[in-house]
């Protein structure tokens, strides 16, 4: 595969002056796409738009890059009662700081894909979640919400077509896990964000018991392209198996950090060393975590031909996640590295699940531990262990986001961790 | 002697929009809280009870709620809670040294608030502000980026006049070489 970066030009937040405004954003394009979908005689049937995205093969952005048009037909016939759909701008996964490019360069893209989701699910209400730092995006946002009422995109009998759907900002207020779909379910609801159970699934029964869709902020913005273009010049975008355009956000030891829009399927390389201007100093890079902390860091000696792209990066041993790139230089010690990793989950744990609540606090408390020099060989296999034991047997996914990076770092940085343990010296009874 | 705290008339106007978005009453706890924040600086006890009274919920609800989010203030804390993240970005890129130059500055340890009431500083998680690390926020509002101890000086002397940081816009490196 051979993507021509260099003559990229971003596609999803295009370099317009002003495109957070509405009126740019119709200059350029914008609510084309809802136009055709609802009116003239291009108008499409709800079925028609979730075949049309289902097709284009959407990977969510949020993390899990699960097919969007798919998880969309999975909403059950409607029965005359509300039905929901939540957006998610939680973005609280170290290193992910892209859907506020979104918020405050391109607002109208996600909305109009929002509104666009909606009429394809037979959805009369949005929520948009997003984080409680996130105040000032959150400001733009509803500007940009209200904005889109006053020219009827929102609101009663949009573009006379019959078709009706409100949308408003939700402020969550410091939880990560509030992210997770069914835990924001639970915050939107005015609980405390604890996930639940599933199934039953958020289609069969999400908030307040009805039907309810949950996608990421980007994942939604990628509609209007998919509806102007059609799915197949979407999926000609980037890695075949895992198509179109994507924020990828740079941090950590490269000289030119930010967030850039490229094609999936970029060489991790070029993006570390082209994109990103490489490292400073010309240290060497010594680890790179893909897809924000829950996926498994990378050796830098071991990134030659991965690429951006939920196969690659599954054969390199690690997940696409939020495409949330951490580049970690030579001078960095993963020991304090995967217990910084660690003291996040053991935070964020909602405390629902024993191997979660307990897990995630002898991790950190292990690795603590061995960062002080008081580790013995013996505890190495106690984070195995502690690894072994949260994998797999929790409500949600963050007790195995928390377990993966340590048995990762472990599995490929091994030689740190020794370093600072003690021989274990057992006694002979 | 406890402090008496009430909603004026916007307030309840504003509660009632925020209840119209909803289908009971139940979601507006989150909203509101945020607006009794915004008002007194704080969601105390004597303030929970208020925004359960007003919701007419519970107050046991209402208490769950503000304790499982970390950005509701349970406690008073400074005029200024400077938010330092050292979640992995910022901790390679200098976080931690950011929070040793803020505590030896204001004499005080993250968790603490200055006896001026002046400051608090707390260590945080991540605040989705990766490339630029290391940084903070300062009480829930405005993010102050790509951190130096420069900047973290003048920071200081600013918030000490009462000047907030702007907030800062920052662009795609993709725009920047193309406008
Ligand atoms: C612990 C945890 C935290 C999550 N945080 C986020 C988040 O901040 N933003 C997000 O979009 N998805 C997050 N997700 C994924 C969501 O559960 C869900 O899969 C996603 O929002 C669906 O949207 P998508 O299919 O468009 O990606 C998280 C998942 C877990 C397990
Ligand atoms: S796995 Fe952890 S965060 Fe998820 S529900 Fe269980 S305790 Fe809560």
């Amino acid at each position: 595969m051979n993507i021509d970066w260099k003559n990229y030009k971003p596609i999803l937040i295009p370099a317009i002056k002003d495109l957070h405004k509405i009126d740019v954003y119709e200059k350029n394009g914008g609510y084309k796409a809802l136009k055709k979908v609802l009116s003239g005689k291009s108008k499409m049937t709800p079925e028609e738009v979730v075949n049309e995205v289902k097709d284009a093969n959407i990977r969510g952005r949020g993390g899990a890059g699960f097919n969007a048009g798919l998880k969309w037909s999975f909403m059950p016939k409607p029965d005359g009662g509300p039905r929901y759909l939540a957006c998610n701008g939680d973005e609280s996964e170290p290193g992910t700081f892209k859907d506020r490019k979104i918020f405050e360069y391109n607002p109208h893209s996600f909305i109009e894909g929002a509104i666009i989701a909606a009429y394809a699910m037979q959805i009369q209400t949005i929520y948009v979640y997003i984080r409680g730092e996130y105040r000032d995006f959150i400001d733009m946002m509803d500007v940009a919400i209200s904005d889109a009422y006053k020219k009827g995109y929102l609101g009663k009998d949009i573009l006379k077509s019959g078709f009706s759907v409100d949308m408003y900002t939700h402020m969550g207020a410091g939880a990560y896990i509030c992210g997770e779909e069914s835990s924001l379910m639970n915050s939107l609801e005015g609980k405390r964000g604890y996930p639940r159970v599933k199934p039953p699934f958020p289609a069969q029964k999400g908030l307040w018991g009805r039907p309810t869709t949950i996608n990421n902020i980007e994942t939604l913005a990628n509609v209007p392209l998919v509806i102007n273009n059609g799915a197949k010049w979407f999926k000609g975008i980037g890695a075949e198996t895992h198509p179109g355009p994507v924020l990828y956000g740079i941090s950590g030891h490269v000289n030119r950090p930010g967030v850039y829009e490229y094609p999936t399927g970029m060489l991790l390389t070029d993006l570390i060393n082209e994109v990103a201007g490489g490292v400073p100093g010309g240290k060497k890079v010594k680890a790179v975590v893909p897809g924000g902390s829950s996926t498994p860091p990378l050796r830098g000696d071991s990134l030659d031909g991965v690429r951006m792209d939920a196969d690659s990066l599954r054969e390199a041993g690690s997940m696409m996640g939020t495409a949330g790139i951490c580049v970690v230089d030579e001078t960095v010690d993963m020991v304090d590295f995967t217990w910084r990793i660690s003291g996040f989950y053991h935070h964020e744990s909602c405390g629902q699940c024993t191997p979660c609540r307990d897990g995630t606090g002898w991790l950190e408390k292990t690795l603590d531990k061995i960062r002080r020099g008081d580790g013995e060989m013996r505890d190495i296999d106690l984070l195995y262990e502690i690894c072994t034991k949260m994998e797999g047997r929790t409500i949600c996914a963050l007790a195995d986001a928390a377990a993966w990076p340590v048995r990762y770092a472990l599995d490929r940085f091994r030689e740190d961790f020794e370093a600072r343990c003690k021989k274990t010296v057992y006694a002979l009874a | 002697m406890s402090k008496e705290y009430t909603f004026d008339k916007d307030d309840l106007k504003k509660i009632e929009e925020i209840k119209s978005r909803y289908p009971e009453v139940t979601p507006a706890v989150m909203p509101v809280l945020w607006l009794a924040q915004d008002k007194f600086g704080h969601v105390e006890p004597a303030v929970q009870k208020l925004v359960a009274d007003t919701l007419g919920l519970p107050q046991a609800h209402v208490q769950g709620v503000a304790s499982f989010y970390t950005q509701y203030y349970k406690k008073e804390k400074g005029k200024f809670v400077l938010d330092v993240c050292t979640s992995f970005s910022c901790q390679i890129c200098g976080g931690y040294e950011i929070l040793d130059h803020l505590e030896n500055k204001l004499g005080i340890k993250a968790g603490e608030t200055t006896e001026d009431g002046m400051f608090s500083i707390q260590s945080v998680e991540c605040l989705g502000a990766c490339g630029y690390a290391p940084m903070l926020q300062v009480t829930n509002d405005k993010y102050v980026n790509n951190l130096t101890t420069e900047k973290v000086d003048s920071l200081i002397e600013n918030l000490k006049q009462g000047k907030m940081p702007e907030f800062e816009s920052i662009p795609m490196p993709q725009h920047e070489t193309e406008s």
